[in-house]
């Protein structure tokens, strides 16, 4: 009998109150300030994975042990920044998309929170993965699985992320979703998972070839068998086999997307930015298959290259989203505007209403009513004890009656306290003679 | 009203909040905003004991060290994920009120937030390089300076976030006005801040002291010095918590006149008055009395459980003075502008025209029948009670009419009664908001809560169950 209403889009209405500044700012600011956020927990996730592998493979080369080691070290940094810098697109996104970031939360709840205590044990994992390398030294069964379960909680939290941001797209779902599990079938959410877990691999690969190829970095006093151009190859290489496969899961995801939310502009923003990493593509290619000592002659231009491709892709994300969002925010708009009205209306119906009749002539009787019936009554106790009784105890006693409503207290063991009522001296006086004049 | 609720109907959905944010307020009093220029300040002893032939004395700079790396471990693990944990628990709990709050204070959040990134930076900087910082006295003067530029980012952290806490409490002239100035220069700010800055390093002290005993050989000399410093800083800074406690105490009654219809004075208030007084007494007294007898009688063998109870005393006082901060704020969640049902005051009159479910988006039913009266009635239970109270589990509804009402076993509730009970609950209970919806609403919830005392399964929400 309620499917007819289940199957509407919900359109609620937002919060009565200005946005703290001019849209525009505050989407620069969230687009920008998410990139910055998700660069240090692509390192903290892609180092994660890089360090259980190279621990793994360290079984057999004690350099790769060392090399894990290494790694290892950046991910408890990469990942307080990561958090840190987590906090401004949160807030931006609380302000722009109130309506739809919240009822995302709420419709995914248990999992939300969930991200909170499992975080926090992925990190306090990767610290005694950290500072238990040499009490582990040989239980290193023990130690990997401790890394082991880290990357787990990592590569599971961002599949939380990823349905709060797609289920936020689709208003007209939020009737009909029953939970994360069935969030976790919107069509776009693993393509989107796979693009992030590839651009986690390709970040970490451009950092490792930068961390490892500082000038200050001394890396004969690590490394025993391993060289210096060997890493860099590695993590070039990973780099170059990430971007590629993003060429086929990029269009799937695009693809998989509904497609309300397609634009000109969109398609013209996410082709900028392929554009960009066609560039950095050849000059990693040139990299891994030129000589060893000019392996890293096109670095910067890379970073810079497919920085630029993540902020097209970026951006590209807010269009999708704002032109997805557009009708529906239109609709929560005229409602919100509506129902304002209707809130003037009722208030200044209520201001004019003709004053309520008062329960009665007698002034003692209205405050009696307003402010004591809820808890008694004349013949039987409701929370405290009936009038008669009152008027057996205080017949006699006005001014006891009156020390008691002023300053009541707790007299009986079976019964709860009498809380104070805020009357003035003359309300006191009214309701006491009115209790008093009750036979 | 224009979110999907969240509900969790055995814990509750505020001691959710309240776990979260009391270990957070715990971990950033005592671990951070007090604890950083405790350790900054030891290290700066060992760097002045150094000698002539030595950068540092080794005890010290040691001592310094293990204290910070308890710090860092857990700041920026626990602590930081609570600080976020606060959000996402108050985005499913109280959408509306943090999203109002965001709407207000973007601003001062947005400057927390650089503050906040500059003091995870130097957190970093100053932990991870205090190795580097022993080849020379240069290095080390430079990173004592780093441990004062990290104590002095993480006040200033903690003194943005005591003014959005301040404006929960007391909005000011915020509601007239609705500046951000308003917001944020309420009245309470500077007393609070007032009494958490000692308070703080009151109890990093505490927590201070007890590591120290932990991480030094017992009867050492060195022991004992430590110690002594420590429990000279907790000296210190005794008075200056009393004073803000105080301070806060008698400011407290005054705080509550702007939020509500009746003078102080009820059980509720009253008690937790009154366990504040044995709070501020116990602990400070604690603290007092080891400290005390740490900094006089540096000889005198303590055992080391002793030790944990200026912990558990400060971390308790912490604790009791945020329940008591939650509490005053009722029947707002932000002092005159929103209920604690998180229903906006200036919405009421809507309400009682229309009643509440004509205006809840997610509601199935938008209008009490003959036919929909439990369903209705759960619908008003989870909009306008559900924030606070649960149907069987901690703050029962149930239980609280039955303890209300002195039922004994096997009574039933009478719905007249509680009818008119709901009707004028602000009168009688001074901390709730008045009943929002119409005179239908009202019968539907009644008889809901009637339907829940004979039946005793608890709501059953898809959002909150495992699905």
């Amino acid at each position: 009998m309620f499917n007819h209403i289940l199957l509407q889009t919900p359109v609620p209405r937002d919060l009565p109150l200005d946005l703290p500044l001019p849209k525009e700012v505050l989407i620069v600011l969230l687009v920008f300030s998410f990139l910055l956020h998700i660069l240090f927990v692509n390192l903290m996730v892609g180092g994660s994975i890089l360090t259980l592998w190279s621990q793994i493979k360290g079984l057999k080369d004690k350099d790769y042990d060392t090399l894990a080691h290494e790694i290892a070290e950046t991910i408890t940094v990469n990942k307080s920044l990561a958090v840190v810098l987590g906090v401004a697109p949160l807030l931006s996104i609380n302000a722009l998309y109130t309506v739809y970031f919240y009822s995302a939360n709420a419709l995914t709840g248990i999992f939300w929170i969930s991200v909170i205590p499992l975080v926090t044990v992925a990190f306090l994992l990767t610290y005694a993965h950290k500072y238990s390398w040499k009490v582990l030294e040989n239980n290193k069964s023990l130690h990997i699985s401790i890394m082991g379960l880290s990357v787990a909680i990592f590569l599971f939290i961002p599949l939380i992320f990823l349905v709060n941001i797609n289920l936020m797209l689709f208003p007209e779902k939020w009737n009909t979703i029953e939970g994360f599990a069935h969030a976790l079938t919107l069509p776009n959410v693993f393509p989107r998972y796979f693009h992030f877990l590839l651009a986690s691999l390709g970040t970490t690969g451009l950092f490792i070839f930068w961390y490892f190829g500082r000038k200050s970095y001394d890396f004969e006093s690590h490394f025993t068998t391993l060289t210096r151009y060997e890493i860099r190859k590695k993590a070039y290489s990973l780099t170059f086999g990430a971007s590629a496969a993003q060429f086929i899961i990029g269009p799937v995801v695009l693809l998989t997307l509904p497609t309300k939310g397609f634009s000109w502009h969109l398609i013209f923003t996410i082709g900028t930015g392929v554009i960009f990493a066609l560039p950095a593509m050849y000059w990693i290619w040139k990299g891994i298959t030129g000589k060893a000592e000019d392996i890293a002659n096109n670095f910067w231009k890379v970073a810079l290259t497919l920085g630029l491709t993540i902020t097209f892709m970026g951006s590209g994300r807010h269009i999708y989203r704002a032109t997805a969002l557009a009708p529906h925010q239109k609709l929560v708009e005229a409602k919100t505007i509506a129902y304002e009205k209707e809130v003037k209306k009722a208030t200044e119906e209520m201001k004019n209403a003709p004053a309520e009749k008062p329960a009665s002539d007698s002034p003692g009787e209205t405050i009696f009513q307003a402010k004591c019936s809820a808890c008694h009554a004349m013949d039987v106790k409701v929370v405290g004890p009936p009038i008669k009784e009152m008027v057996s105890i205080y017949k006699n006693d006005a001014k006891g009656l009156h020390d008691w409503i002023l300053k009541p207290g707790k007299k009986r063991p079976d019964y709860p306290q009498m809380p104070a009522l805020g009357l003035s001296e003359q309300e006191i006086n009214d309701v006491a003679n009115y209790i008093l004049e009750q036979k | 009203m224009d979110f999907p609720i969240f509900h969790l109907d055995f814990m509750g959905d505020r001691l959710l909040i309240a776990i979260i944010a009391v270990l957070h307020v715990l971990i950033n009093h005592g671990l951070a905003v007090g604890f950083i220029p405790l350790v900054t300040w030891i290290e700066y002893l060992g760097f002045k004991k150094g000698g002539k032939n030595a950068i540092v004395n080794n005890e010290w700079d040691q001592l310094a060290h293990r204290l910070m790396t308890v710090a860092f471990i857990i700041t920026t693990t626990i602590g930081a994920m609570t600080g976020v944990g606060i959000w996402f628990a108050s985005s499913l709990v109280n959408p509306a009120s943090i999203g109002s709050l965001i709407r207000v204070f973007y601003g001062a959040w947005f400057v927390e937030w650089t503050v906040f990134v500059t003091e995870v930076v130097l957190i970093l900087l100053y932990y991870l390089s205090w190795k580097r910082s022993l080849v020379s006295i240069e290095a080390k003067a430079k990173h004592i300076k780093l441990g004062a530029a990290l104590s002095i980012f993480s006040w200033i952290t903690m003194s943005i976030i005591v003014s959005i806490l301040g404006f929960m409490m007391d909005t000011g002239s915020w509601v007239e006005n609705k500046t951000f100035i308003a917001g944020f220069t309420n009245p309470i700010y500077i007393p609070q801040l007032a009494f958490r800055t000692p308070l703080a390093a009151l109890m990093a002290g505490a927590i201070g002291l007890f590591l120290t005993k932990l991480f030094t050989k017992n009867g050492s000399s060195f022991q004992q010095d430590s110690s002594k410093k420590i429990a000279l800083w907790m000296l210190l800074m005794l008075p200056f918590t009393l004073a803000g406690a105080l301070a806060y105490y008698f400011k407290i009654p005054e705080l509550m006149i702007g939020n509500l219809p009746v003078a102080v004075g009820t059980m509720d208030f009253q008690s937790w008055y009154d366990l504040l007084v044995k709070f501020i007494i116990g602990a400070l007294t604690t603290v007092l009395l080891i400290a005390g007898t740490v900094y006089f009688k540096p000889k005198l063998k303590i055992p080391t459980i002793v030790y944990i109870l200026p912990v558990i005393g400060m971390l308790g006082f912490a604790g009791i003075f945020e329940r008591i901060r939650e509490f005053i704020r009722k029947p707002y969640v932000i002092g005159n502008y929103m209920y604690s049902n998180t229903l906006r005051k200036e919405d009421y009159p809507l309400f009682k025209r229309d009643g509440v479910l004509a205006h809840a988006t997610y509601s199935p039913v938008k209008e009490v029948t003959e036919d929909n009266k439990l369903l209705a009635g759960e619908q008003v239970f989870m909009l306008s009670c559900s924030r606070c109270h649960t149907t069987h589990g901690i703050n029962s509804v149930v239980d609280k009419f039955e303890n209300m009402y002195s039922l004994k076993a096997g009574e039933k509730l009478n719905g007249d009664l509680m009818k008119n009970y709901i009707k004028h609950i602000e009168n009688a209970r001074y901390f709730m908001p008045p009943f929002p919806g119409n005179e239908a609403e009202l019968d539907a919830l009644v008889e809901y809560i009637k339907h829940l005392q004979e039946d005793g399964t608890p709501i059953d929400n898809p959002v909150t169950s495992m699905r």
